[in-house]
């Protein structure tokens, strides 16, 4: 689904991401792991098409086709799905009318005709009890005076209408109680098949207990420096990330 | 990648949608003016002797008047002399229905999405449609007429009810009460004239649609809108213009009075053409809008969408005379390319417990700069006045201003007063965030922009908002790309 060749990036000059490699297959949840500064969110960036960061190497095939081609809105509409680290505030916009145009847009590119309201609240209804979320937020401006926790909700709820292939989730459990954090990852894992699949961006372990990896990679900078299953996670947590660091002076030679 | 360029350029090249000229010959003065021209433009509509006097006395004391120099806008000095004051769709007979309309000028309007037949039994609004200086068609006056209603146009109200308009003319907006204020009453062409008896509450949105044709021709409508005690009237304006080259100088005047437990609301959507991009052309609105709330427990409320004109100078005010009267400001003012405005409100506290709400909401991209400038004045008497301010600029882009000058004079202790500001840039942040979610920058800016305007938008009539929506879509098309 998702192929990651020596990428490549920068911001502002400063390459962060130097030569990152992934692949991700459908059905899988990928946990990308590593210290603050390592390139975790640039390379959430990079996939999503935010014109901040310069792709300066490298390549990213998606679903057999050219990602960095693509134009942000585009690529929301081929399914990827970026969870933001920090959702912005749109006052004066309501929250369903927000997610309906997101809906449709994403619909009419796709050949699929419009939802009119009724069924887009039928839809939102279904929806909304996924993440557990009051539905009085429904008609509030999006993000608006938002708490940490309903902010999170709201996009894993955006995430549930749009019904992505390539999820995102940049730094989710940021800001979460652990009881936001068990119905955030509950949604999650309730939206996971066979057919699509999660990368998971975190800078700690206890996501990960809820939402189970297939893999996790320790982002070191800007280059994957270890791979495993998440037992490397618990490593992780024990022994800091100094310890990949040191690893990955020693083992990341040949990249 | 390709197409996405080819899109950001039709966007910025589209020109302006309501450009176009109807060949219709029209009767017009020659240029310039001087006491002649007053005599003439009076004669022509048959006017009676008091109102020649005043229009004299306004010219007389224009010409001592000097243009105003306090607005945060710039121009080319303009030349008086080479304006006409008076252009006319010539006719032999005027209309008695429709069916006796210029069909040009009626497709005209067709073209602006206004077809007077269909809004006749469709639309439930009546309107008092000015072509250049002259009224041409008025619809649904029977009607109103059987509820003692008069909607209908100036010319026609100083004829038919020359008592009405000889008490009021004025009394808000006194014929010197500035200069172009003064330039009007004494030119002023034609307009509309509404009278709502007592008691009574008009069924129906009562329209006008302004429009300059002829080039060259100066625009100076007069409207003045009487609502006695206990009636109630809501009247829409809404304006296009034609593409011009030179600029156009329009000075309307709009005078509101509501006796005791009166209330007027009147909404706008202005959409004169604003000059190309770079500033060439364009129509200079300077315009004196005032209402009155002369009785007690009275109620004036402006609603504008402000999107056309290259320059405006415009502040639609409330005195609030009356007991417990109340005043009313919803402004969105949408300024791009080369666009400036300077525009706001006053708020006249004079009666006791009147209370004012001013909501403004200023939208700036391109090269262009949006004032917003208002007055809150409470007087000695005023006690247990009361104000609510807001004011928020909107920043497109990094090449264009929003000045916002609040002035308050408080004269009374008890007053209440509330004054909250912001100014905000859209965000690159917030058009990527919906990017992400499929919706692409256009739409984006849209929807950010219309939550912005949302209050002001809340005010008005519902058809008028959907048409303001559109508006405000057009009118920033282009300016993130």
């Amino acid at each position: 689904m998702l192929e990651i060749r020596n990428l490549h990036a920068s911001v502002a000059g400063k390459p962060i991401l130097k030569g990152l490699n992934l692949s991700v297959q459908p059905g899988e949840i990928h946990a990308i792991m590593g210290p603050n500064g390592s390139g975790k969110s640039t390379l959430a960036g990079v996939l999503a098409g935010r014109d901040l960061y310069e792709v300066t190497q490298g390549e990213i095939i998606y679903k057999g086709r050219n990602l960095l081609e693509l134009s942000a809105e585009e690529r929301a509409c081929e399914g990827v799905f970026l969870a933001f680290q920090y959702p912005v505030e749109i006052p004066g916009v309501s929250n369903t009318y927000f997610l309906k145009a997101a809906l449709n847009a994403v619909r009419k590119y796709q050949g699929q005709a419009e939802l009119d309201a009724v069924d887009f609240l039928a839809l939102m209804k279904e929806k909304m009890q996924l993440v557990e979320m009051n539905p009085a937020l429904l008609n509030r401006p999006v993000n608006a005076g938002f708490s940490g926790g309903e902010k999170k909700r709201n996009e894993i709820l955006q995430m549930a209408v749009l019904n992505p292939l390539l999820s995102i989730l940049d730094e989710t459990d940021s800001g979460l109680d652990i009881d936001a954090l068990r119905i955030v990852a509950n949604g999650v894992n309730k939206l996971h098949t066979p057919d699509n699949a999660a990368i998971v961006v975190t800078h700690y372990q206890r996501l990960l207990n809820y939402i189970v990896p297939d893999f996790v990679h320790v982002l070191v900078d800007g280059r994957i420096v270890t791979s495993g299953d998440k037992e490397l996670a618990f490593h992780l947590e024990e022994q800091g990330y100094d310890w990949v660091k040191d690893h990955a002076d020693t083992a990341g030679q040949p990249a | 990648m390709s197409t996405e360029a080819q899109e950001i350029q039709d966007l910025t090249g589209g020109e302006y949608k309501y450009g176009f000229v109807t060949d219709i010959e029209s009767d017009t003065v020659p240029k310039g003016l001087n006491e002649d021209v007053v005599r003439l433009i009076s004669s022509k509509k048959e006017e009676p002797e008091w109102l020649l006097e005043w229009r004299l006395k306004a010219f007389r004391m224009w010409k001592q008047m000097e243009e105003p120099r306090w607005p945060n806008v710039k121009y080319e000095a303009i030349d008086y002399q080479d304006i006409s004051y008076y252009s006319a769709p010539r006719m032999k007979d005027k209309p008695k229905s429709l069916d006796e309309v210029d069909p040009e000028l009626l497709a005209t309007y067709e073209k602006l999405g206004i077809p007077l037949r269909e809004q006749e039994m469709l639309a439930g609004v009546a309107v008092d449609a000015v072509f250049d200086s002259v009224s041409v068609a008025t619809t649904f006056k029977d009607k109103l007429k059987d509820m003692g209603i008069i909607f209908c146009s100036f010319s026609e109200a100083v004829r038919e009810h020359p008592d009405l308009v000889r008490r009021y003319l004025g009394s808000v907006v006194p014929a010197a009460d500035n200069f172009f204020a003064a330039l009007n009453s004494a030119v002023f062409s034609d307009g509309s004239f509404v009278y709502i008896p007592k008691g009574v509450r008009c069924p129906m949105e009562l329209s006008t649609y302004f429009r300059i044709n002829s080039s060259e021709t100066g625009q100076f409508e007069r409207t003045l809108i009487v609502a006695d005690e206990g009636a109630y009237v809501s009247y829409l304006e809404g304006c296009t213009a034609p593409i011009r080259d030179e600029n156009q100088l329009h000075a309307a005047v709009v005078e509101l009075v509501a006796l005791d437990n009166a209330q007027i609301k009147y909404s706008t959507v202005q959409n004169w053409y604003p000059g190309d991009k770079d500033g060439k052309g364009g129509i200079y609105n300077f315009v004196t809008k005032r209402g009155k709330c002369a009785g007690v427990n009275s109620k004036i409320s402006w609603t504008q969408v402000e999107t056309g004109s290259a320059i405006t100078w415009k502040y639609p005010s409330c005195i609030l005379s009356g007991d417990n009267s109340v005043g009313e400001f919803y402004s969105v003012a949408v300024t791009n390319n080369m666009q400036q405005a300077d525009t706001g409100t006053k708020m006249i506290h004079i009666g006791k417990n009147t209370r004012s709400t001013i909501v403004s909401k200023g939208i700036s991209a391109g090269r262009s700069q949006n004032t917003y400038r208002g007055l809150v004045k409470i007087s000695k008497q005023a006690d247990g006045a009361r104000n609510f301010s807001q004011c928020d600029s909107m920043l497109i882009g990094d090449t264009c201003g929003a000045h916002t000058f609040p002035y308050i004079e408080n004269h009374n202790s008890s007053a209440q007063l509330e004054h909250e500001a912001t100014t905000s840039k859209i965000g690159e942040d917030q058009i990527f965030y919906c990017n992400q979610r499929g919706i692409a920058t256009e739409d984006a800016v849209n929807m950010i922009v219309n939550g912005f305007c949302k209050e002001v938008f809340r005010e008005l009539p519902m058809e008028f908002a959907v048409e303001a929506q559109k508006l405000l879509g057009i009118s920033l098309e282009g300016s993130v790309g």
